[in-house]
């Protein structure tokens, strides 16, 4: 009847393992051995095999494996009917799930079923003096973070994709593949009819956003800012007022109730700065903002902060990188005709 | 399935206690919930059928079962006692799934894809779970539906799936789902003299345990709120002409290995 062990959900998608995989197998690494206990991982699909190795290379010392057509694509109900027993069996004291759509699709029906706690969105994990798991997570649009202990077992987390570090993986490390007899499921009640491509935008992968509130005057103007996003190789991003009046589509928002970015750059233009706009972008690794109010609150998250017009400040900027490109391209011309 | 919420985007909050000071911004219906709602009225102007909106939450939720009731529902029922107070997202899922087996057979459960104040968006898969019927999260487009499935579009992974789903069944839905009507008048005047049917948790003895609702039912406590440490930023403020400001951006973004001069 131990509870023991923590456990991590290995996500994939037609035989690629999703990234947060490895920021948990990090942190559940950390946690098992703080704890003195194994980490496991369990890993669902059809031809996935080959990919438990890379699990145990970042971290774990067992993989449940679970291989059939059935379990090809994800369907939460017959991820569930697996993951289920495999817990019930296993008895970890955590399970930790990536919070991913597919993760928060997934997870809350494990909890259901086993009737135990699940804390959703975690940005931190940690353990108290009992070794009871400490769920970090932010509450109230992230103005406040809140500390969540379970009092069943197993305590269920998901965790959010990029706020934890990828465990190293070393080739050199050896574990047990465990391979679990499947449990098919003939009719789920769900059937995947098309698959399409997803939409292109990712912001959440974008390496530097150039983001626009209500500085801008009207909507013709935001070719301005796209074009320095597409200078910067980045991608144009907005707060929520431009999306609610229909000038920006929602896949570019960024905040609460948009898209969680964590870009190396962040340009914010003409966005005073709100909270919920802030929860949204405060974690870039380099902020900048301009503003012409030099109260803005987004002066207070930024690391370069310019008071001025971004009518005036941004056109003079995409003007000397062109020339800028210009002069350098002729000089490499020159230099290669001598 | 609806809730109440405090409007996120007008509440003010207390940045040295880190409280949210509840009584300066009226409760709203959580806006994903009006999408939801929306899908519902939609279905039933082509198939007819009849819509229950139900919530769980203090007696003045009332007011958003009142909303629901004049954006097309027919019928609501508020879940409402001091012993479901206090509850997490397991023991609120286990009180709304007794609920809608109480209120008899149904074909589709409808809910927003999470609660602005919440955020968990865990409750709509967990209520699918106790009612054993398959879900859709995150659902964007409505594609088709008739008397037996729908056709939902969902953003899962790196690819936009397309589902058919088998009543009954569960779907939470996001802001690009549809764009929520708005009350006419007489709908509203119709809606304020309409019949709210409130429950409490004797109401569901004859399909629930008593213990899972509420605090009691809750395995998820918060130990301790604290109010974020600002990441240390450098906070620059530079003021100076366009000029100046533009060719300073310039040199920071190429020492940030954002921009590049240099043709490959």
């Amino acid at each position: 009847m131990e509870y023991k062990g923590v456990m991590v959900f290995a996500e994939q998608e037609e035989s690629v393992i999703h990234p947060v995989t490895f920021e948990l197998l990090g942190k559940g690494r950390e946690l098992a051995d703080r704890l003195g206990v194994e980490l496991t991982s369990v890993l669902l699909g059809d031809g996935v095999g080959d990919k438990a190795t890379i699990l145990i290379h970042h971290g774990a010392d067992k993989v449940y494996l679970f291989e059939d057509q059935s379990l090809k694509e994800f369907d939460p109900l017959r991820y569930k009917e697996n993951i289920v027993p495999l817990l019930r069996d296993v008895k970890p004291e955590a399970f930790l799930i990536g919070a991913t759509r597919v993760g928060r699709t997934l997870a809350p029906r494990i909890a259901a079923a086993l009737r135990t706690g699940l804390t959703a969105d975690c940005t931190d994990l940690d353990l108290d003096e009992e070794g009871n798991l400490i769920q970090i997570r932010p509450a109230f649009s992230g103005n406040i973070m809140a500390r969540i202990r379970t009092r069943t077992r197993p305590q269920i987390a998901t965790v959010r994709y990029k706020v934890m570090k990828p465990a190293e993986p070393n080739p050199e490390r050896r574990g047990e593949v465990i391979k679990r007899d499947v449990k098919v499921i003939e009719d789920s009640g769900l059937r995947i009819l098309k698959k399409e491509p997803g939409k292109g935008v990712d912001l959440t992968e974008a390496e530097v956003i150039v983001s626009c509130g209500r500085g801008v005057k009207s909507r013709e103007d935001l070719v301005i800012f796209k074009e320095l996003a597409a200078l910067l190789g980045g991608v144009f991003g907005s707060s929520r007022p431009l999306v609610d009046c229909g000038w920006v589509e929602r896949e570019h928002q960024v905040g609460f109730s948009g898209n969680i970015v964590k870009p190396k750059v962040y340009i914010a233009c003409g966005i005073s700065g709100s909270p919920q706009h802030l929860f949204g972008m405060r974690d870039s690794d380099i902020i900048i903002a301009i503003n012409k109010d030099p109260s803005a609150p987004i002066f207070s998250v930024a690391d370069y902060g310019f008071v001025g017009d971004i009518y005036e400040i941004v056109p003079i900027l995409i003007k000397k990188i062109k020339e800028q490109r210009r002069t350098a391209k002729n000089l490499k011309f020159l230099q290669h005709g001598t | 399935m609806v809730k109440q919420v405090p409007d996120i985007e007008r509440v003010r909050f207390d940045v040295e206690t880190g409280r949210l000071d509840r009584s300066s911004a009226e409760g709203i219906t959580n806006p994903f919930d009006l999408n939801a709602l929306e899908v519902g009225v939609q279905i039933k102007e082509r198939l007819g059928g009849r819509i229950t909106a139900i919530s769980m939450g203090p007696p003045k939720a009332e007011s958003t079962l009142r909303d629901c009731l004049a954006r097309g529902a027919d019928r609501a029922v508020l879940l409402t006692d001091r012993r479901f107070a206090g509850a997490d997202t397991l023991a609120t899922s286990y009180t709304l799934a007794c609920a809608i087996q109480e209120l008899g057979d149904f074909d589709l459960v409808i809910c927003g894809e999470k609660t602005l104040d919440g955020d968990t968006a865990q409750v709509g898969p967990e209520v699918a779970e106790f009612l054993g019927i398959p879900h859709v999260a995150y659902v964007e487009e409505v594609r088709a539906f008739d008397r037996e499935r729908i056709i939902v579009g969902s953003d899962v992974g790196r690819f936009h799936y397309v589902y058919e789903l088998r009543y009954p069944c569960l779907i939470t839905v996001t802001k690009d789902v549809n764009v929520p009507r708005l009350p006419t008048l007489r709908d509203k005047i119709r809606a304020r003299r309409a019949q709210i049917e409130v429950w409490d948790a004797e109401r569901l003895s004859d399909v629930a345990e008593l213990n899972r609702f509420g605090l009691k039912g809750s395995p998820t406590t918060v130990v301790k709120v604290f109010t974020p440490i600002s990441s240390r930023r450098r906070g620059v403020i530079l003021e100076g002409d366009a000029g100046e400001i533009a060719d300073r951006l310039f040199d920071i973004l190429k020492e940030v290995g954002a921009l590049r001069i240099e043709g490959e």
